[in-house]
């Protein structure tokens, strides 16, 4: 066994891409072994940024040898296909073997060893690795053919044990030579095998562990802090990155003038860390401190004392940008930089900034004024707890006294219509980062008042998971009126995402919806929702006072919205618009439009809600069971109470009362079907014209069990339903389960297919009603297992 | 100490000669800056048209850029809309280029054990040449201080072989040399017994405080447009004629007018995008007149090439 050094050299590789680079080598080491029939255990692989290694330990010397068999013609074929497979093998005819008439070739393949194996691979996977991005250079360069690689390719490293693997690309030979540290080793050295790569390179000054590397700038830029009774304000992206950036990393610790302190500190820091690399540091009170932490890449001859000030310098250059910026800025008021946000195209067909804002600003105040967003805190009201209980104290609790709410509608009108300003500041056009977070600054700075200012500065949040989720009533009223501005007007101009395509990030925005939803337990219709945001653009003067008969015509074509006929559904929108003479008859074609716009989102929602519990371990087939309302009358458009319904029956079928009436439930649909009695399971009980009403307990052929299942169907369906309506799902499930033991009971007991007709029939429409029962509460046939 | 580096640093224009001095010294032809005002020393056709093509190219010069729109009326200690960059071109980029460069960091007086050089990755990307290129900008002490790239593309076409460039911030590395903070303080040249030495400012104040008016204010609009015009009219004659070097001077032509028209503010968004489509077709037609004239030398010198 046997240990083997690779190294690939080249100019200097992009830190963002190194980690991406040592995954490919794994890869394609790997692939061109194992197609030689060599195992790899367990490989190391570094790189800095002028080298990738790796190290294979424990190589076999060859591989093991296999023998194959051909089979050929048969010794009377013609003698062309004896020639043919003659010349396929590259055999003579005396070295195959005749079995009863057939002709064999059996190919010793000895073992190859490992060292002629590694000679092909190596070329091999420097030419098939992939870079992000990839360049030609030198003279070779004249041909399309040439060797592409991250930046020009310099050298090659290859040891099998001590023995030089010998190969060659692109002109560039594999030696025993490297190279050092490129100014305090300029020179080559020479390895001798894998076991002495790292030392000899750290002789070198070249650290060739990145992880090491990375610890050495952790601990080093949190230790030269600490000398100074300062504390590091940790960052293990630019660990990362300096690591990628240096072979030989020295963290230094610098300060500048405390005057630009004045600046915010996210400024600082963003300039600090994306224009130069810097780490930031707080003093011992935790606020950030007038001090930085560069990492050079040398051992300075002077301790480094030239570097930190030439360093010091551009830094201040830059920070006097940033307080040039800051103070630019606030010369003008929010309110007018707002008005240049209609030089800014948000997207073709739906207009400027401005255009965009003054619909989030009308959509934040219909949130409040609609008691969706309200000045109760309701902050972990337990949403996430899934019980009955969360659902029932969402729904719409004691309205604010008239003038809190207008005061409400009006910070989050105000809040709305500033949230896009920043973005034409001089601060936010050199560091975009800081969108909303400016906003916020300026806001304070004019004593717009914290509610105003934190709904500006933190309405584009959450932006990922993890991120903070707003529960501030003007915050939550902005950051979530202008997501669902975004998604619904995107899907209306049908731009919604498609596969891995999502230019507009409609699906973040979703799920900043549903976390800011839940987070608050807000109760909201999406279809409702989405007709206020679709009508607030395309029907302005309907908006607030005119839009509430809109929304009961919606409710009224439900069912049609649902079906996606849009022919269907553009005439009855024809025929409900002329019922509403004051709504001043808009076009029904773009009207249809909207609607659809909005059943489409909804759609969305759910998928995304899928997707999001699929995340916490919720089983997807749960949730889709629970999308389905009562049957094909709807499907849920509330997010919180659909989460209520998911968990509900999540914890249903984890008890062996919801398995087992999952089973029944099975067996009854099976056997319904069988029956090829369709049943629309709403209407259950008068479903199919062959299955009667078993409404009536007087049937002759009843049995016991019969007669128990009906009773325990009459008590269990008032129940399940008056519970579902009053969203306490548990108690639905629990109403549900009471039918466990007189299902298992009737299909123990009875025979649905009785012969005679009339039994027959009368059972299959005990079992119908069942169904329906159970659609009642969740589609147990979306259910699996 | 500081006084001591400071009196033995290089003046500006010794900068530019010890540069010169270096890269002469490398094989490189000097050339002198082109005559016409551009943005940046890749326009200059020793750069933008002699990257295409097989046929190996060293040369190095000065090249005064001007950029109507960083004037700050010589009130801004970094900001110039008239400076130097200093240009070398090896083609094909020769394998040691980097070790190269960092000699000539080391001739200008900059110890890279003293002072942290590194290579940090910046693409190069210019969308009025259909030009672009791979490579970093060159770090020292955290200053940006060089591009260096090699160009993949030019007009369009591939570079084949490829050319390494570097460019040289003359004025920043000059601030950095001699360690001051304003750029008009820059010693321009030493003083030579009773002749005294001259300053950045002394030199170029004047010119940038009247130059920003000009562009900023002044320069007559409907003048520009006209010129445009008439340079993408003419550079589309010159293509016509045959005459690649002169179309492409036209096309230099209209891509300054455009950066003018842009200080002057009269450009929207819009039709931003569709004047710098505009330029980059006068570009990219004028490096395919100049490799159309000039395949048939190449093919006959260069057996195999193809474009």
């Amino acid at each position: 066994m046997t240990d083997f050094l690779l190294e690939l050299r080249s100019e200097e590789i992009p830190a963002r891409m190194q980690a991406g680079a040592r995954a490919e080598l794994d890869k394609l080491f790997r692939a061109q072994l194992a197609a030689a029939g060599l195992d790899v255990g367990d490989l190391t692989i570094w790189s800095t940024p002028r080298r990738l290694a790796l190290i294979a330990k424990g190589l076999p010397e060859a591989t093991a040898a296999v023998s194959e068999e051909l089979k050929g013609p048969r010794s009377s074929a013609p003698p062309q296909a004896l020639e043919g497979f003659l010349r396929k093998t590259g055999l003579t005819q005396d070295q195959l073997e005749d079995r009863d008439g057939v002709y064999f070739a059996v190919i010793d393949k000895p073992g190859r060893a490992t060292a002629a194996v590694l000679a092909e691979a190596i070329p091999a996977i420097i030419r098939a690795f992939a870079w992000p991005k990839s360049m030609r250079w030198g003279k070779d360069s004249a041909s399309s053919e040439s060797l592409r690689w991250v930046r020009p390719f310099s050298g090659i490293v290859a040891i099998f044990g001590d023995e030089l693997i010998p190969c060659e690309v692109s002109g560039i030979s594999a030696g025993y030579a490297t190279r050092g540290h490129r100014f305090h080793c300029p020179g080559e050295i020479t390895i001798g095998s894998a076991s002495d790569y790292a030392e000899k390179l750290r002789a070198c000054h070249v650290i060739v562990d990145h992880e090491e590397r990375q610890n050495i700038i952790r601990d080093g830029a949190a230790n030269v802090a600490a000398d100074a009774g300062l504390t590091l304000v940790a960052d293990e992206g630019l660990v990362i990155e300096n690591a990628g950036l240096t072979e030989w990393p020295v963290p230094l610790l610098g300060r500048f003038d405390e005057a630009f302190l004045a600046v915010p500190p996210e400024v600082i820091q963003l300039t600090a860390r994306v224009n130069q690399k810097y780490f930031v540091v707080n003093d011992a009170a935790g606020k950030l401190a007038n001090g930085f932490v560069c990492t050079a890449n040398i051992d300075a001859v002077d301790g480094g004392a030239e570097i930190v000030a030439g360093n010091r310098k551009v830094l201040a250059a830059r920070l006097s940008d940033a307080r040039f910026f800051w103070e630019q800025d606030r010369k003008t008021t929010l309110q007018d930089h707002a008005k240049k946000l209609d030089r800014i195209t948000f997207h073709e067909k739906l207009g400027t900034v401005a255009d965009k804002v003054e619909r989030v600003a009308k959509l934040a105040r219909w949130l409040v004024e609609e008691g969706i967003v309200t000045d109760r805190s309701p902050a972990n009201a337990g949403a996430q707890s899934g019980t009955e209980q969360t659902a029932a104290s969402g729904s719409p609790g004691p309205r604010l006294s008239p003038g809190s709410t207008q005061e409400l509608a009006d910070q989050a009108e105000l809040a709305a219509r500033l949230c896009k300003a920043d973005l034409v500041t001089e601060m936010v056009g050199e560091f975009p980062e800081l969108q909303g977070l400016m906003g916020g600054y300026y806001a304070r700075a004019e004593g717009l008042g914290d509610a105003v200012a934190d709904g500006i500065r933190d309405h584009y949040k959450p932006v990922g998971q993890g991120d903070d989720v707003p529960t501030a009533p003007v915050t939550v009223a902005v950051a979530l009126a202008d997501k669902l501005d975004t998604i619904f007007q995107f899907f209306r101009i049908d731009e919604a995402p498609t596969g891995s395509k999502d230019p507009f990030a409609l699906r973040r925005a979703a799920l900043g919806v549903v976390a800011i939803s839940l987070q608050s337990n807000l109760r909201w219709s999406i279809m409702l929702t989405g007709a206020a945001a679709l009508t607030g653009s395309i029907f302005r003067e309907w908006h607030t006072e005119k839009t509430q008969p809109f929304i009961e015509m919606l409710e009224a074509l439900t069912p049609l919205i649902n079906s996606g006929n849009a022919q269907e559904l553009m005439g009855a929108v024809g025929a409900v618009l002329k019922t509403m003479p004051k709504l001043n008859a808009p076009n029904p074609e773009v009207l249809v439009e909207t609607v659809i716009a909005g059943a489409k989102v909804r759609d969305f929602f759910l998928d995304r809600m899928e997707v999001m519990l699929r995340g916490d371990g919720i089983r997807p087939d749960f949730v889709r069971a629970s999308v389905i309302i009562d049957g094909d009358k709807g499907k849920e458009d509330d997010l919180v109470r659909l989460l209520a319904r998911v968990k509900a029956l999540q914890a249903f079928m984890a008890s062996d009362d919801g398995a087992n009436l999952l089973a029944g439930y099975k067996r009854a649909a099976n056997i319904l079907k069988q029956a090829d009695i369709s049943v629309a399971p709403a209407q259950a009980g008068a479903a199919g014209s062959s299955v009667p009403n078993v409404a009536a307990p007087a049937f002759a052929g009843a049995t016991v069990v019969d007669q128990a299942l009906l009773a325990a169907l009459d008590a269990a369906e008032p129940a399940a339903s008056a519970a579902v309506a009053e969203e306490r799902f548990t108690d639905a499930m629990a109403a549900l389960a009471s039918l466990r033991a007189p299902i298992d009971a009737f299909f123990d007991g009875v025979m649905v297919n009785d012969p005679d007709e009339a039994v027959r029939t009368y059972r299959l429409g005990l079992l119908a009603r069942f169904t329906g029962a159970v659609h009642g509460v969740a589609d147990f046939s979306k259910v699996e297992g | 100490m500081a006084d001591a580096a400071e009196k033995k640093s290089l003046s500006f224009q010794d900068m530019i000669l010890t540069l010169h001095a270096y890269w002469g010294a490398r094989g490189c032809a000097i050339l002198q800056p082109y005559d016409m005002r551009v943005g940046a020393g890749t326009f200059h056709p020793a750069t933008t048209l002699r990257s295409l093509g097989p046929e190996p190219w060293n040369v190095a010069y000065v090249q005064p850029s001007r950029r109507p729109t960083d004037g700050r009326y010589g009130e801004n200690p970094n900001r110039l809309q008239h400076y130097y960059q200093y240009q070398v071109i090896l083609k094909p980029s020769p394998a040691d280029l980097q070790e190269q460069y960092l000699g000539s960091l080391a001739a200008i007086g900059i110890d890279p054990l003293l002072h942290d050089i590194r290579f940090v990755e910046d693409d190069w990307e210019s969308p009025t040449l259909g030009a672009w290129g791979l490579g970093w900008e060159v770090w020292c002490d955290g200053m940006e201080v060089t591009q260096f790239t090699y160009f993949q593309q030019m007009g369009g076409f591939d570079c084949k072989p490829v050319a390494g460039e570097l460019t040289y911030g003359l004025e920043r590395l000059a601030m950095y040399i001699q360690n001051v903070d304003n750029v008009y303080d820059l010693r321009f040249s030493d003083a030579v017994g009773e002749v005294p030495g001259v300053s950045y400012g002394d030199v170029f104040l004047e010119n940038e405080k009247q130059f920003s008016k000009w562009n900023f204010e002044v320069a007559d609009t409907d003048s520009l447009f006209a010129g445009f015009k008439a340079a993408e009219a003419e550079c589309q004659r010159a293509i016509a004629a045959n005459v690649p070097l002169a179309a492409y001077d036209q096309a230099i032509e209209a891509s300054h007018l455009f950066n003018l028209l842009q200080a002057r503010g009269v450009i929207s968004v819009q039709e931003r995008a569709n004047y710098m489509a505009r330029v980059r077709d006068l570009a990219k037609g004028s490096c395919k007149a100049w490799i159309d004239s000039q395949s048939a030398a190449w093919t006959a010198k260069y057996p195999g090439w193809t474009l």
